[in-house]
């Protein structure tokens, strides 16, 4: 399943990039592939930008700006002018979907 | 037993956010100091899952403070997280434990977990083991190496419907509310609320209510990939208008209520839909934003024009208009 296409904020910089792998291997939704002995982003549209392959990048060739993809928690930080968190749990009466982590 | 009903409460109540472990070192079996460590959550739905497929397994569960919380959602938070677990590994002295330097941590836990600063600070090495539990013992024989299926998290249906409920119970929290704004907005003449008005004109929109939750809350989540569009806001305003105009072929109120119905509960099946998002395995912060900037104004001017052709209606058979 994919979800909209051209919004991720997936980054891959092939000069930094090493072909160590690691992204390859944190991935959950094969973003990455190997090509050349550099990673390659395959399909975009299939980033949940969760942001795994940009933190265990040990060269800094991955960005990615990684958050919640929920809305409940998107319009809690609309109202209160913070980041989106999965910590309208804490109030789960605030919360249309209480499935949100 | 005790773990299957906890299993079920955790699915349909805020009873999960009190369902832990204790942080620390378990046994499986009977382990050595050469056996694999398993790192996971302390939400007890997480541990059962693990220990049920290392079944047979001797070996090491370490189990992190991630407030009672899975171990995905808890990498996105940060509790499952490097400072935790260079912290717990520290805290059972793991490295009297064992005498090898290997973490299998679950693959999805890397949205927390640094590896490389976790081997720095403890000299434990990370392995991202398998997204899915089941996987495990495959991945072990394997030499600790996953196939690229055992790197991928699905969403099947199955999993859709486990998550519905958790859709339908805190929609159907709010609509007391909205059925007694329909109630007495139909009920309310000149001469005081007239309890037959409120069964004849509010009657259709309190089941286009319930149609709407169903269609935004269930259907959207379970028939997700079959209905078209990307969007989630898209696919629930067209599973509630196939449903709104079901309805309005039996119940056929005034024609304004009916312009009114078409508006307002095929965009409330919408923005039910799209809290599904929250529970999906594939949607990304991004894509959401975009779904809400647009979809929040429409949301909201809708519901005003819905609210504003009732009231026209209601003062026109008031003979005001």
């Amino acid at each position: 399943m994919k979800y909209l296409t051209n919004v991720t904020s997936l980054q891959l910089s092939s000069e930094k990039c090493t072909g160590c792998g690691k992204c390859i291997d944190v991935c959950p939704h094969g973003v990455f592939i190997m090509n050349n002995k550099k990673a390659l982003i395959t399909d975009k549209d299939l980033c949940m930008e969760c942001g795994a392959c940009a933190l265990n990048c040990e060269f800094g060739a991955i960005s990615v700006n990684s958050g919640v993809g929920c809305a409940a928690a998107i319009i809690n930080s609309m109202i209160t002018g913070g980041p989106p968190s999965c910590d309208c749990s804490g109030s789960p009466s605030q919360s249309a979907s209480s499935n949100c982590c | 037993m005790g773990d299957y009903i906890g299993a079920i409460q955790s699915r349909i109540s805020n009873f999960r956010m009190r369902y832990s472990v204790e942080p620390g070192l378990y046994a499986l079996g009977e382990p050595d100091a050469e056996s694999d460590v398993f790192v996971t959550a302390n939400y007890k739905l997480s541990f059962d899952i693990l220990r049920k497929e290392l079944k047979g397994l001797n070996a090491w569960i370490l189990v992190l403070d991630t407030k009672s919380i899975n171990v995905w959602c808890a990498a996105g938070k940060g509790t499952f997280g490097t400072d935790e677990l260079v912290g717990r590994i520290n805290a059972v002295q793991l490295h009297k434990v064992v005498n090898h330097r290997k973490i299998i941590v679950p693959q999805l836990g890397a949205v927390g977990v640094n590896a490389r600063a976790v081997q720095k600070q403890t000299d434990f090495k990370v392995y991202f083991g398998p997204v899915y539990a089941k996987d495990i013992p495959a991945y072990i024989e394997a030499g600790c190496k996953k196939t690229p299926e055992m790197r991928m998290v699905r969403f099947p249906i199955i999993d859709r419907l486990i998550l519905t409920p958790m859709e339908i119970i805190p929609a159907m929290k709010k609509f007391p509310l909205f059925a007694l704004i329909v109630l007495l907005l139909f009920g309310l003449q000149p001469s005081g609320i007239i309890f037959n008005d409120v069964l004849s004109g509010g009657m259709p929109f309190l089941l286009l209510g319930l149609i709407s939750i169903l269609s935004g809350a269930f259907i959207t989540p379970v028939l997700l990939p079959f209905i078209p569009f990307r969007s989630f806001a898209v696919k629930g305003w067209m599973a509630g208008m196939i449903f709104t105009y079901a309805i309005m072929q039996i119940m056929r109120p005034d024609i304004l209520p009916a312009i009114s119905s078409y508006i307002f509960f095929p965009l409330a099946s919408s923005y039910i839909a799209l809290q599904f998002t929250g529970s999906t395995t594939f949607t990304g912060m991004s894509g959401v934003k975009k779904e809400l900037k647009i979809g929040l104004p429409i949301y909201l001017i809708s519901a005003g024009i819905s609210v504003i052709l009732l009231l026209v209606h209601k003062l026109h058979q008031w003979k005001v208009l």
